[in-house]
């Protein structure tokens, strides 16, 4: 119980600072339209076209968007040392991991269903009939580039070039997330949709094996 | 804390025995061991880079000794794992982009104290921030925020409290305001360890001085003129 009652506090603290700078957000949003409009100059983005490219276009932008919003994830923390009294106050420091990557989620998914309407009249792509199982598969996704985004954003954090280390270490590691999500977008925006459940099945796995490694190492990840 | 609460305290002892921290190479404790008895207050001195911080930092169990063990010793609740303990460091430990009260209510609830309400407003007036407590931190100055972080360190009527340095920032009123609240806590029964450079009506509290160089314990007396040597001492 005090897990989930201190996640939540620490959530609300998360959305709350984010909801009132607004920096994360701000950043990410306009960096994804930027690479959304500057693509949409580059091909005739013709429904046959879009249906090729689009998926893979959609999932490299969110994955650039998550490396810029992980990377302040921790650092932010650091600024007056606020990592240290959350260590001190929280009796279970998975707490706070599962709070910053809740928080990451909820963000990235903000910013891609921001961005999905804008895709899709840019790119002539109908997503309205399948929002239901997109969604689904940006949460998956979403979920899986936050846990492990997290981990390696805690790590980074007390490392030297921590700038350059956390997309060193993201990008190899989102591989299969970002394999998986393309593909199982790429059939939902198909001519024929198709929801291709193997896909959705590896992520969910993904998800789990990633969120039971977090929990088990954690709080060592915490640690100075 | 206020006059009209008898404050009484079950304090917590601290035993560091044998410890070292090293950092790559670099020592920052050697073979340090000393007992923090419940209900002291020990005034931790010496230069700069002498190991006070990575000392107090390890007993708030912030930082992993490499060698040696820490423990706590204390009558009553011997449920809890470890004493409540609050500490006040070189960094005010709060969130800017959170007002001084929503700051304090945050630690309360994850502290789950019962009634964070009435406890963040008492110390808020008790650290004389009740007309601010809507601002948001960033707005603060230097010692409002030092006031905001031992607000904080209070939140749980700690047995043990830790300070780095806590009069950084304040100024003399906010010192005497200081020196004020930690003699109530310490004739409370809190211990306390504090790291201090030079004497000030904080280390006036001192019932034990402590004197720290390259990490190693140099000098440990409850002597009072001796004590005053200790803390007379500023170092570079």
């Amino acid at each position: 119980m005090s897990l989930l009652s201190n996640t939540g506090a620490l959530l609300g603290k998360e959305l709350r600072t984010e909801f009132r700078s607004r920096e994360l957000l701000m950043t990410t949003v306009i960096f994804i339209l930027m690479v959304i409009v500057l693509f949409s100059f580059t091909f005739d983005p013709t429904s046959a076209e879009s249906r090729r490219f689009g998926a893979g276009l959609l999932w490299l932008a969110f994955l650039f968007a998550a490396s810029l919003m992980l990377q302040p994830c921790f650092l932010r923390e650091q600024t007056n040392d606020t990592l240290s009294a959350l260590r001190l106050s929280v009796s279970d420091p998975f707490s706070i991991l599962l709070a910053k990557l809740a928080a990451n989620t909820v963000f990235l998914l903000v910013t891609e269903l921001l961005m999905l309407p804008v895709f899709a009249i840019l790119y002539n792509v109908p997503v309205v009939r399948v929002f239901g199982q997109l969604l689904l598969v940006l949460f998956l996704g979403s979920l899986g580039v936050s846990i492990a985004g997290t981990a390696l954003s805690a790590i980074s954090a007390q490392a030297r070039m921590r700038e350059l280390l956390l997309p060193v270490l993201l990008l190899p590691l989102l591989t299969p997330v970002l394999v998986a999500s393309t593909q199982v977008t790429a059939g939902l925006l198909d001519v024929e949709p198709f929801l291709q459940w193997k896909g959705v099945g590896f992520l969910a796995v993904f998800d789990v094996v990633f969120l039971t490694a977090l929990w088990l190492f954690g709080e060592y990840l915490l640690e100075e | 804390m206020t006059a009209t609460d008898p404050l009484q305290i079950d304090g917590a002892g601290i035993r560091f025995k044998n410890i070292e921290k090293r950092y790559g190479g670099l020592f920052a404790l050697r073979h340090v061991s000393l007992d923090v008895a419940e209900g002291e207050c020990v005034a931790l001195a010496g230069r700069n880079g002498s190991g006070k911080t990575t000392l107090l930092r390890i007993a708030a169990k912030l930082v992993r000794p490499s060698s040696g063990e820490m423990q706590f010793t204390w009558q009553g609740d011997q449920d809890c794992a470890t004493p409540r303990t609050g500490f006040v460091a070189h960094a005010t430990m709060v969130y800017d982009e959170l007002t001084a009260e929503e700051n304090l209510l945050l630690f309360a609830r994850l502290q789950r104290l019962s009634d964070p309400a009435p406890m963040t407003e008492r110390l808020l007036s008790e650290v004389g921030l009740s007309e601010r407590r809507g601002s948001l931190v960033r707005t603060f100055s230097r010692g409002m925020r030092q006031r905001v972080a031992i607000a904080r360190a209070l939140l749980q009527q700690p047995q043990i409290l830790l300070l780095d340095e806590p009069a950084t920032g304040l100024d003399p009123e906010g010192v005497a305001w200081l020196a004020g609240t930690l003699r109530k806590l310490r004739d409370a029964g809190c211990t306390l360890l504090m790291s201090l450079h030079g004497e000030s009506p904080i280390s006036a509290l001192a019932t034990r001085a402590v004197r720290l160089d390259a990490g190693s314990i140099v000098a440990d007396t409850q002597q009072g003129a001796e004590m005053h040597g200790i803390l007379e001492f500023v170092g570079g």
